[in-house]
């Protein structure tokens, strides 16, 4: 069985990998890569949590072929805070307790960016729609919604 | 334990403030090893064969085209693992089919491969013939007489001759004389309510990486809720001895109930076994929900009688759930639960445990109350509305409080149903106006709550930081709540404590987590653990003084003399006594071994404001609000999570979620596309409002959260819903087809 040869960037580093024709970038990611940080919870493009950004494009990963990625940027939840210093979703999930078990997270801190990069003042209405692909089983949305409202009221002060 | 009155709320340094989790960091960036993130040397994929018919006898299984296909390391079958000891028969039974498959996608065959796609095309090699039998999925079709059986020879005493095989067990509790207290009601109420089969639909699928050497040595990485369960269960279908299992927890993408049993443990094991490699099995979406285990469906018969006034003279349940392929559904708990807000001179349930061919129900957060609680609390709502009264003043006049005795036995010490209710009819929310097609709707819940065998160990390290070592894994904040018990009692800061969830080779036996039992149970255990070290500090000081150890106390931090006669010397902190530690004696530690009981009962009143379109039947949440009583929040802001987190799946469970069986006994919507659970631009906020009434049984006054607020909302949206349609609904899922049919029946009268 031959393998596909794929030259891609990754949270802007140069990244080559072989994969099966039938591989998804999911696939590719957590098992060619090493990066776990994205994850599999349907398989099937219904709960978001393998989310990623493909030339700033928000989808499933595990609905893209890992051959597609060929010459594109690709961004994941492992490239989301520079260094020690965490993205400021990242910290106000935390402080506003919007994670319960964690599994949704990524996806949801991936979804939650690529909305903020695009509208800095998103009513709350906005966020749920926009969030709608992300499923969440443990918190009810409240503090995640909440966290990602005020990420955007901070950010945009600093702004 | 008992409530330590000394400890007054005021006193608290860290208990009931909001710190950052300790694994909040790993978590945000994706370096969390959940499940499916492990990886070992050489390992292999696993993959199981699972039944395509609902009820099938097995008649032959050939694995040898399989085993030729190259990159295939071992096939395992239900004859690999022989004999199994009787309390594990029906675990290991559910986990690889023997004679029977007993329902759609139970597990018939498993493979391990050197690749996925090998795997794949291995499974697809396995030839299995199989002789089609008659099926039921519905549990009052398995309850008749003629119903296909799916189990000889199960049925117990309790249940009277003329029912179905399926039937296995008759209870029933209560007290009083139901047909006595009905005559004296003004009106009866007397319907029957039905509820879908739901799935916990916890985000991340099973899956666990074993491995197991040839001198009988086996490990395993798992997301369970349990590991010493797993190790126990697992050693017992293995024949290994338990020491020899070492089981590590990795972190759980969700739960709620439905990862306290094995599915993939025991077939992994096998297959680590027969090859000689490490093997990972994981789930897909697919098999999570065909064939792991999704709650009870049921059919409740409810009779209440009540006066004018609003007082219960008597209630009634028939309470039967069909629990899936194997014994054991969670009925009796939903009986014992359905009445237990209530303080009634007469009331009674009878439950029937009943069989189908589903697959096994597991647990689901307070398992089995939420139907047993949508039965009643809407026959109450019924009944009060009927008479024009408040349903909130009649469930106040009706509630259970200190010294009622409950329908399921015991007399309840202090309790907070009471407080519950009053917020809720003070709160804002109660008086709101409402708009067209809008209606509101209240209900109560309750679960008992559990403790269990529970072991921490405290470790004093030699620069003075702590490390906690506790054995049930973390699901929603534990750790944190646990390092704050710790801080809170050892008197420093709560970034001075680390708590680590120990593999079963590091504690004794630890209950799964579950029975909303960590935060009670394991914080117990982890403030007595750090008591026996702070009895360890302060004789460290004592030799260190030349005085008595009873003339040293603990204090904010530090060991101090005390009393009249102990001298004085100057406070030696946790960080001098640690620093020192190995010449006055060695290492300082303290732990705590305990089945923990004390629990304290749990009661939650929920409201919900809906709005019903008459033209779909679809239904919007506008506003929903939690009261609870948490015993003392610990972590304010994940005791809001749990309350937020329930009464969303409450509103799936009341709204959208089902199993939905076909004629072929097939399920029909075994994906997140079609079983739909609540996403984000479904709902509204959800408001919380934390009841503070001291567990009389735990040091700090604590009480778990976890389950009772999945209790009321089936309840409270029925209400909601049944007053926006002007029509009672008395069947869950709610959805839009079914709502609409029951508006348009309504207006042909």
């Amino acid at each position: 069985m031959s393998r596909i040869h794929v030259t891609t960037t990754i949270n802007g580093d140069e990244t080559e990998f072989l994969c099966d024709a039938e591989a998804t970038l999911l696939d590719v990611l957590r098992d060619e890569l090493g990066l776990t940080g994205t994850k599999e919870g349907c398989g099937t493009g219904d709960c978001g949590a393998c989310s990623v950004t493909v030339d700033g494009r928000l989808l499933c990963s595990c609905l893209m072929l890992g051959a597609e990625a060929e010459g594109r940027e690709i961004a994941t939840i492992e490239g989301m805070a520079a260094g020690e210093v965490l993205h400021p979703l990242q910290q106000k999930f935390i402080e506003m307790a919007a994670l319960q078990c964690g599994i949704c997270t990524p996806g949801i801190l991936v979804a939650a960016k690529s909305l903020l990069e695009r509208n800095l003042d998103p009513s709350e209405e906005e966020v749920r729609y926009w969030l709608a692909g992300n499923l969440c089983r443990c918190t009810g949305y409240d503090k995640i919604i909440r966290a990602v409202m005020e990420t955007a009221a901070d950010m945009r002060r600093a702004s | 334990m008992a409530l330590d009155d000394t400890k007054k709320i005021k006193d608290f340094k860290v208990v009931g403030t909001r710190p950052n989790r300790p694994d909040g960091i790993d978590k945000v960036t994706g370096r969390a090893r959940f499940g499916a993130d492990m990886v070992a040397p050489g390992m292999l994929t696993g993959r199981i064969l699972r039944s395509p018919h609902a009820h099938a006898r097995i008649l032959r299984i050939d694995t040898s085209k399989a085993e030729a296909l190259p990159g295939v390391k071992a096939v395992v079958t239900r004859a690999d693992f022989g004999d199994v000891p009787d309390h594990v028969a029906d675990v290991m039974d559910n986990c690889m089919a023997g004679a029977k498959a007993l329902y759609d996608g139970h597990a018939v065959a498993a493979i391990a491969a050197n690749s996925a796609a090998v795997a794949r095309k291995a499974i697809r090699l396995i030839e299995v013939e199989y002789e089609v039998l008659p099926h039921v999925t519905d549990v009052d079709e398995a309850m008749k007489p003629g119903a296909p059986v799916l189990h000889e020879g199960r049925q117990q005493e309790t249940v009277p001759e003329g029912l179905s095989g399926n039937v296995i067990a008759r209870s029933e509790f209560g007290h009083g004389d139901i047909e006595a207290g009905l005559k004296q009601a003004d009106r009866v109420v007397e319907r029957t309510y039905r509820t879908g089969a739901t799935h916990q639909g916890y985000i991340e699928p099973h899956a666990c990486l074993a491995t197991m050497s040839a001198d009988g040595q086996g490990d395993l990485w798992v997301c369970t809720q349990g590991h010493y369960m797993v190790r126990n269960v697992c050693a017992a279908i293995l024949g290994m001895e338990q020491g020899q299992l070492r089981v590590t927890a990795s972190e759980i993408g969700g739960g709620f109930g439905g990862k306290t049993v094995v599915f993939l443990e025991p077939v992994a094991l096998m297959l680590a076994k027969k090859s000689g490699r490490p093997v990972k099995m994981v789930m897909s979406r697919s098999e999570v929900l065909r064939a792991t285990g999704p709650t009870a469906s049921s059919s409740i018969d409810v009779r209440i009688g009540m006066k004018t006034d609003g007082r219960i003279t008597a209630a009634f349940a028939e309470l039967r759930y069909q629990g899936g392929a194997y014994p054991g559904s969670p009925v009796d708990m939903g009986s014992m639960s359905a009445f237990a807000p209530y303080d009634l001179e007469n009331v009674k349930t009878v439950g029937w445990d009943v069989v189908s061919n589903r697959p096994k129900a597991a647990a689901y957060r307070a398992p089995g109350a939420p139907m047993a609680a949508f039965a009643v609390e809407s026959a109450i709502d019924e009944l009060a509305k009927g008479f024009g009264l408040d349903p909130l003043a009649v469930r106040l006049m009706n509630g259970a409080k200190e010294g009622t005795k409950a329908s399921y036995g015991p007399t309840y010490p202090a309790i907070g149903l009471m407080a519950t209710l009053e917020a809720a009819h003070t709160h804002p929310h109660w008086t709101a106006p409402l708009g067209e097609n809008q209606g509101r709707g209240v209900a109560c819940g309750f679960w008992f709550n559990f403790g269990g065998d529970t072991c921490v160990s405290l470790n004093v390290t030699p620069d003075g930081t702590v490390t906690v070592s506790e054995g049930n894994p973390d699901i929603g904040g534990s750790r944190a709540s646990m390092t704050m018990m710790a801080a809170e009692e050892l008197g420093i800061p709560y970034d001075q404590v680390r708590t680590v969830i120990a593999d079963t080779g590091s504690l004794g036996q630890n209950e799964v987590t579950d029975g909303s039992r960590v935060t009670f149970a394991v914080g117990l255990a982890t403030i007595e653990a750090a008591r026996a070290a702070k009895r360890e500090m302060c004789k460290r000081a004592a030799m260190i003084w030349g005085i008595d150890a009873d003339a040293v106390e603990w204090e904010d931090g530090a060991a101090r003399p005390a009393g009249p006669n102990a001298g004085k010397f100057p406070p030696m902190t946790l960080k001098e006594i640690a620093a020192i530690a190995s010449n006055t004696g060695g290492p300082i530690a303290g732990h705590h071994e305990v089945n923990a009981e004390g629990a304290g009962v749990s009661f939650g009143t929920h409201m919900v404001d809906v709005e019903v379109d008459p033209d779909t039947g679809a239904t919007k949440i506008l506003r929903y609000t939690v009261f609870q009583d948490a015993g003392r929040a610990v972590h304010p802001a994940y005791v809001e999570g749990q309350f937020q987190g329930g009464a969303v799946q409450g509103i799936g469970w009341a709204l959208n979620e089902e199993y939905i069986y076909g004629e072929d006994g097939i399920l029909q919507n075994a994906g997140f596309l079609d079983y739909r659970i609540p996403v984000a631009s479904d709902l509204p906020m959800i408001d919380t409002v934390i009841l503070e009434i001291p567990n009389p049984g735990h040091p700090y006054g604590v009480r778990g959260v976890g389950e009772t607020p999945i209790v009321p909302p089936l309840a409270a949206v029925a209400n909601a819903v049944s007053a926006a349609a002007g029509v009672r609904m008395t069947r869950l899922p709610m959805s839009p087809p079914r709502v609409l049919a029951a508006i348009q029946e309504a207006a042909r009268g």
